[in-house]
């Protein structure tokens, strides 16, 4: 064993108890979280949670009229900004390669992507909420779409550059025009992968209480009507989270537990997909 | 630069193709006087004085050859020489990209194609491309014949079996996909995804068949497969073949051109390059001095 070899294996060795800690840490937090919620929202996972409305302090109830909320914003958020967000980054990716609106387009929508949520909230508070005159669900919706947008472009685009061009030019070739390309051969080759970053952002918005905050803001009671504050998960758990009454808190572990439940389900469902389109040859 | 001068008195007769030999003169485009004849041969696509820029660097310089109507006509040279640039001219692959420019005349037909006015998705139907790498569509079997198919025509559903059963006949992969049509071309291995390709390239039915060096991922058994069907559609096509290979080229095709430097050095009947070229690069070339 000569010196080298010797100290190179050390190396090795601290570097890889670093990494192992580093990771370790990082689970640590994530596994804690997960046992901190299990252990105070189990108990208040029951009937009652998805079939009664939010209750009065001290009164019994469920989360249902936040869980219809979270669900029907969730569900028009995504209508919205998946056609959009899809399209966008087609342009992106098959139209605007090399071009200078391209570029602009792609850069704006990076900043989008990282923008504080609470921006996206004020933003349609402004144009929205105020002209309208009342919160109200579509413009929860809204806020909600607009953080869908660029998650889906992104992914989208990404994922369209991953198909490779030979087989582009193999549809050309039979004579497709550049529409028939994109529809029949390159979002097929590329629909996993674009799937996946739909999902991902719903996983995204349906944890988003900032832009609620602002726009659809919460709703004591059960209402269907979209153009009335509606309630919804992330801030009845905010509210009921903050406030001083135990039955009130125990719901809001509830609702963290049942969302968080959810996002899982949604990114494990996408790690899923994402792995179907890889491993296929 | 395309002066094709052979040895008119070598008096080979190239077996492959006994109507090249048989008058000793022919209405050829300037520069060939000379060459062997190729009476009784229709002159499917003629290129003339043929520029081609890639953002304005000049990779095809003053190219004039025709390429016969059922007749295999190969382009052999070093890499970079040109010869898929002037390949994938011929379907005018290069419009898919921006900088790219072609000037001077490709006659297919007598039109030109080159004209602004050609409609390249019509033109594509009518000229079939086979890439290096086998491209099949992430779908089944049927829907990548089917493809191309439904693009131009619309079929019941027995003829689109029909066409499907005769193109995969055709491209010698019928027996063996034939009872898994419904599965992903993506599952075939790689010798018959690259014959699924060709019999795509069939279905829409071109007169045409631009070859891009198909077999060069292949491995040999199904290189034979694929040069034998080669051989096989000769016989209704005119296709123009990309090859590395100077065997293959030798063994599959009539005409040769060989390319170096963007520039066509020359042209004419295999068995005479092979055996007889007019000019040393060629030579040197073939006997394998370089490239």
């Amino acid at each position: 064993m000569n010196a080298i070899y010797l100290r190179r294996k050390a190396v090795n060795r601290v570097a890889l108890s670093l990494a192992l800690g580093a990771a370790g840490f990082g689970l640590f937090w994530l596994v804690a979280i997960l046992w901190t919620l299990l252990f105070n929202g189990l108990s208040s996972i029951n009937l009652a949670l998805f079939t009664e409305n939010t209750p009065p302090p001290g009164g019994e109830g469920g989360l249902l009229n936040a869980i219809f909320g979270s669900v029907v914003m969730t569900t028009v958020a995504t209508l919205v900004g998946t056609p959009v967000g899809i399209m966008a980054g087609t342009y992106l990716a098959e139209f605007g390669r090399g071009a200078k609106l391209a570029e602009v387009v792609r850069f704006i929508n990076d900043i989008l992507l990282s923008a504080p949520s609470i921006m996206v909230g004020l933003f349609i508070y402004e144009v929205v909420v105020v002209r309208m005159g009342h919160f109200s669900a579509w413009a929860g919706a809204l806020a909600l779409a607009v953080i869908v947008i660029p998650v889906v472009v992104r992914t989208t685009e990404d994922m369209l550059k991953l198909v490779p061009n030979s087989l582009r030019e193999a549809a050309a070739a039979l004579g497709a025009p550049q529409w028939k390309v994109i529809t029949l051969v390159a979002y097929r080759a590329a629909r996993n992968g674009i799937i996946t970053g739909v999902l991902l952002a719903i996983a995204r918005i349906s944890g988003e209480t900032a832009p609620l905050l602002f726009t659809a803001l919460n709703n004591q009671f059960w209402s269907a009507d979209m153009n009335a504050p509606m309630a919804n998960l992330p801030v009845v758990i905010f509210q009921y989270a903050m406030s001083p009454y135990e039955d009130w808190r125990q719901l809001a572990w509830g609702g963290a537990l049942l969302i968080t439940v959810t996002i899982l389900l949604l990114n494990i469902g996408a790690r899923v997909l994402a792995g179907l389109g890889t491993t296929r040859k | 630069m395309t002066t094709t001068n052979f040895d008119p008195t070598s008096g080979r007769n190239p077996a492959m193709n006994p109507a090249i030999a048989m008058s000793p003169t022919a209405g050829l485009s300037e520069g060939r006087t000379g060459n062997r004849s190729r009476a009784g041969l229709a002159e499917k696509i003629s290129v003339r004085n043929l520029d081609f820029y890639y953002d304005g660097y000049r990779a095809l310089k003053d190219i004039s050859l025709p390429l016969y109507d059922r007749q295999v006509t190969a382009f052999i040279g070093p890499s970079g020489c040109g010869k898929s640039t002037l390949l994938r001219i011929l379907n005018r692959m290069y419009d898919l990209y921006p900088k790219q420019k072609a000037t001077g005349e490709v006659l297919l037909d007598g039109n030109n194609i080159l004209s602004p006015k050609q409609d390249l998705n019509l033109l594509r139907a009518r000229v079939g491309m086979v890439f290096q790498k086998p491209t099949p569509f992430p779908m089944s079997i049927y829907d990548n014949i089917a493809f191309g198919v439904r693009l131009y025509e619309k079929l019941s559903k027995s003829e689109m079996n029909d066409r499907i059963e005769y193109s995969l006949r055709r491209a010698a992969l019928w027996d063996e996909v034939k009872d898994k049509l419904r599965q992903n071309g993506m599952s075939l291995s790689g010798g018959q995804q690259q014959r699924l390709c060709i019999a795509r390239a069939i279905a829409v039915k071109p007169s045409v068949l631009l070859l891009d060096e198909p077999t060069s991922a292949l491995d040999p058994i199904s290189t034979a497969k694929c040069e034998e069907l080669v051989d096989e559609l000769r016989s209704d096509y005119c296709i123009a073949i990309v090859t590395h290979n100077m065997q293959q080229a030798a063994r599959v095709s009539n005409f040769t051109a060989f390319m170096y430097l963007g520039e066509l050095i020359e042209f004419g009947d295999t068995e005479s390059i092979f055996t007889n070229p007019a000019k040393e690069k060629t030579s040197e070339y073939i006997t394998g001095r370089f490239g």
